[in-house]
């Protein structure tokens, strides 16, 4: 009896507590890394996953969550976001998306991100579990990802977290999972008669003389990192820590990429010819076109994020439907990609993005994907989030259809096995103002 | 990058027919002319028979049968049958039509067939949308600025809409005068024009009016205008109330001068006022007022002036707090024309909630989703999908929102919104069901006419390709021979 007890005692901090704890049964698990299992069970212990499949036996006393006629998927990654960066995009005072300065390595995302922001539950009620939160060039001003031309060439340490934690720190899955970075470019002329012709409009040899201004400056930079790099490692007499240097390292040494918003093929090649003279990994980021890029990124394992499908061609004589069909370009080309919003208020719509692209040719599992697993590989933390499999993390998505298409709802969200309150602050306007008499 | 050459081929191409997206079928020789539709209405002269010559071609258009497609009427239920289109309109619905011998057979076997969409918030097609400088510029409008030649025009019909409410923007109180279009594209902008359609005039309350009245508020669509009165909502407020003294009282200057001619008497006729013209029109309910707004404080405020001032107030346009009034606005009988899920952009947008729609719908009002932006304006169908979830809206409840609500709301609903026998046959296909995030569109009617045909858009690219190619080509050598060109202004 004795020996019981102690067995007992010693057994009760191993047992599962109920919160992260539990068996989803009797759904169609979408493990995304494996076939789809129809009347599946997940077995989650203490915020892992400890078991995918058919007719799993739980631990007695485990929690049950009855899946009947609901799906089970990985929770969704937005690969680019302002995600607590930023709340009301209009007003200064609410929005820390983009610092002043040319080279801004040392900026840290994830210490600004406001883990009481409003964003972050209405985004978690569409099933989005994990971002990206990326500073950007707006040149220190008010909302809005400057879509290259002037401002940040680095803009800063990109955070992935989780859309769940009292803190920043809880929040956190890799503090930083990539240096934001502007590549330099001649910004088109613009408007509708291609003539920049308004106060303050440069003209085409004022923009490629600042355009190489900006890939000199940049090559210093580098150059500079490299100098600091080599002091620091041979101990040079003298040396002292430089904390824009310091954030380069991990760049320079090659464990982490470089995000490089190129949207142009140009930009992209410029990019890709950058990385190889630097030998640094690149992403790169909200590509518009793909051009003769394809090869050329496959070749490298250069992967992609791709801004919103949902988006006017680049050129007025552009296909109508060149952002809708530019996902699949990628795939078909043997580009790794994720998708990311490059947004905040609209990372909700996520999965609508990804839709729009199976519509327009992308494989409907590989659009999948793009929200999940590839995410995770692209960010490498494919080893703890982006698909059901064994070891990794519950974040799980139990919705009542397909989670790309708008109509569907997700019934729960689960972040590190916890049980996630899809409540919103939209919500409960919802409910009081239907109410009203 | 740009070359001169390229940027006027990007403009002028549509009107050579050679639009990298415009299809060919559309520079037939049956286009009728706004010139030759002028000489219609302006009695016989030299161009009248070529007119007339146009017409009877039109006319003689053969008869399209679209069979075998689920067809969504929005207001008649859901079957799975055939639709007759005989000049322009929808002559029979059902499970069987006739198939008159000359007529183009459709098949759309597994195809969903609906209105063509309607967007009650647009500003494509227009050269220019705010007149800032003042806060009441009733006496501009768009119908004069109307641009047939840009290309969103195009991709909205390749989204699937056939009609839109081409506005003004919101940087005034009161601003300029709106014009419901049909995306006739190839037309030129007379043709363009949705016949018989109500004008209309955009009010703006809120943050956008007042802050072309605050020196430090850089944001607006007006480019650089000098601070002016209002600043706040209450000068908001005030500016339409004295904006509609002054009408009743040019009003009044009519009625007593055509009274006193209706006596007999000597009169002289009052100066016409091209600002307040537009206004007598709303008083007398012969302008629909399309009205800007946000914030439950400043509808409710619109909904009493016009009250006050005996008119109506016809939409409510973004009304993002719509749902905290909706017994209010619902009282009055505007209608409310929202976005499905924005938010958050600016501070008068943080309470807006993705179930505003679905709350106003409840509530007894005329609801429609718009897009006011070139991008969403594409796939309002998505939009419409979200309602769904957000507010629990039925398939057909959706559609109506992009469908036969617009249509009511800009009182076009007799002619267009739904597909009944003896409406325009403005339709559109789409390859799966509307409602579907994995939906795209394969056809697009206007009046009868096949405005987008994606087969015909994707067999066509390879040509454009070539021929963008030769023009490129041609400015290179151009500029070898020349010396580069000149663009922009000059190096200061």
């Amino acid at each position: 009896m004795k020996t019981l007890v102690i067995a007992f005692l010693v057994t009760l901090p191993l047992a599962a507590s109920d919160d992260d704890s539990f068996l989803i049964r009797g759904a169609t698990i979408h493990p995304v890394a494996s076939a789809e299992i129809q009347n599946g069970s997940v077995l989650v212990r203490d915020g892992k996953i400890v078991g995918v499949g058919r007719n799993l036996a739980a631990p007695k006393g485990t929690r049950i969550v009855e899946g009947k006629g609901l799906h089970v998927y990985p929770g969704m990654i937005d690969s680019a976001t302002e995600m607590g960066l930023s709340e009301i995009s209009a007003i200064r005072e609410s929005v820390d998306v983009g610092e002043i300065g040319k080279f801004d390595p040392q900026l840290r995302a994830e210490i600004a991100i406001n883990p009481a922001s409003e964003h972050i539950p209405v985004t978690r009620a569409n099933g989005i579990s994990t971002v990206i939160a990326l500073p950007m060039s707006a040149g220190g001003g008010g909302g809005g990802f400057g879509r290259g031309g002037g401002g940040s060439i680095i803009t800063g340490q990109a955070a992935l977290v989780h859309l769940d934690g009292w803190t920043w720190e809880e929040m956190e899955i890799k503090k930083s999972a990539g240096m934001g970075m502007r590549f330099p470019i001649i910004p088109s002329m613009g408007g509708r008669f291609g003539g920049g012709d308004f106060p303050g409009a440069r003209t085409f040899a004022e923009s490629k003389k600042d355009y190489e201004t900006e890939l000199r400056e940049l090559k210093e930079f580098f150059e500079n990192a490299r100098r600091y790099q080599k002091a620091k490692a041979a101990k040079e007499r003298g040396f002292q820590i430089d904390l824009k240097y310091e954030a380069m390292l991990p760049v320079l040494e090659g464990t982490e990429p470089l995000i490089v918003m190129a949207s142009r093929e140009r930009a992209i090649r410029d990019a890709v010819q950058f990385a190889d003279q630097q030998k640094v990994h690149v992403i790169i980021a909200d590509p518009r076109e793909l051009g003769k890029m394809g090869s050329e990124l496959k070749s490298r394992n250069i992967p992609a994020i791709l801004g919103p499908t949902l988006a006017l061609p680049l050129h007025e004589d552009d296909p109508y439907d060149a952002a809708y069909a530019l996902p699949d370009q990628f795939y078909k080309a043997g580009v790794k990609f994720a998708f990311g919003t490059f947004d905040n208020e609209f990372s909700r719509n996520l999965p609508y993005q990804a839709a729009t692209a199976v519509a327009f040719g992308l494989p409907v599992d590989e659009a999948v994907k793009a929200v999940t697993l590839n995410a995770a590989q692209i960010w490498g933390v494919a080893d703890r989030i982006g698909s059901i499999e064994e070891g990794k993390s519950a974040d799980l998505m139990v919705t009542d259809g397909d989670p790309l298409e708008a109509k569907t709802t997700v019934k729960q969200l689960y972040i590190k096995g916890k049980t996630v309150d899809l409540d919103n602050r939209q919500k409960r306007l919802y409910e009081k103002y239907l109410n009203r008499p | 990058m740009s070359t001169p050459l390229l940027v006027w081929w990007r403009r002028h191409s549509c009107l050579l027919g050679r639009d990298s997206s415009r299809p060919r079928f559309l520079t037939a020789p049956r286009r009728v002319s706004a010139r030759q539709t002028k000489s219609l209405r302006h009695g016989f002269n030299a161009t009248t028979l070529a007119g007339l010559f146009a017409v009877s071609l039109a006319a003689a258009t053969p008869p399209i049968v679209i069979q075998n497609a689920t067809i969504l009427t929005v207001t008649k239920g859901t079957l799975n049958g055939s639709v007759l289109i005989r000049d322009g309109k929808i002559a029979e619905v059902g499970e069987r039509v006739t198939v008159p011998s000359d007529a183009k057979v459709i098949d759309a076997s597994g195809q969903f067939l609906m209105p063509g969409i309607i967007d009650c918030h647009s500003h494509i097609a227009a050269d220019s949308i705010n007149e800032g400088s003042v806060s009441v510029s009733s006496m501009v409008g768009i119908e004069d600025v109307l641009n047939p030649d840009d290309i969103s025009i195009y991709r909205a019909v390749a989204g699937g809409v056939t009609t839109a409410n081409i506005l003004h923007g919101s940087a005034n109180s009161i601003g300029g005068k709106c014009t419901v279009i049909k995306l006739r594209w190839g037309k030129d902008a007379h043709d363009m024009i949705f016949e018989g359609a109500m004008p209309g005039i955009k009010f703006a309350l809120g943050e956008n009016p007042k802050r072309a009245g605050n020196p430090t508020g850089q944001r607006i669509g007006a480019g650089n205008v000098q601070g002016r009165y209002p600043a706040t909502r209450m000068g908001v407020e005030d500016v339409i109330r004295e904006a509609f003294n002054e009408a009743k009282e040019y009003q009044q200057s009519w009625k007593d001068y055509k009274q006193k001619i209706a006596r007999g008497e000597q009169a002289t006729a009052p100066r016409r006022d091209l600002k307040l013209e537009p206004l007598v029109e709303v008083l007398e309910g012969k302008r629909l007022v399309h009205a800007h707004c946000y914030r439950a404080d400043e509808i409710l405020m619109l909904l009493r002036v016009a009250d006050d001032y005996g008119f109506k107030i016809c939409t409510l346009q973004h009304v993002l707090e719509g749902y905290k009034v909706a017994k209010e606005i619902a009282a009055h009988g505007a209608g409310a024309s929202t976005f499905s899920d924005w938010w958050a952009y600016k501070l008068e947008a943080f309470d807006a909630i993705p179930y505003n729609a679905a709350i106003m719908m409840r509530k007894g009002i005329i609801v429609s989703l718009n897009s006011d932006s070139d991008e969403l304006m594409r796939h309002l169908n998505d939009e419409a999908a979200k309602t769904i979830k957000y507010g629990g809206l039925n398939e057909t409840e959706a559609l109506s929102l992009i469908t036969i609500n617009p249509a009511k709301q800009l009182k076009i609903d007799k002619r267009v919104g739904s597909i009944e026998v003896g409406k325009d046959a403005d339709l559109t296909i789409f390859d799966k069901h509307p409602l579907s995030n994995y939906a795209k569109v394969e056809k697009v009617f206007i009046d009868g006419q096949m405005y987008f045909d994606r087969s015909s858009d994707l067999a066509e690219r390879p040509e454009r390709d070539t021929e963008k190619k030769k023009l490129l080509d041609k400015e290179k050598e151009e500029q070898k021979k020349n010396g580069p060109a000149g663009r922009g202004r000059p190096a200061a």
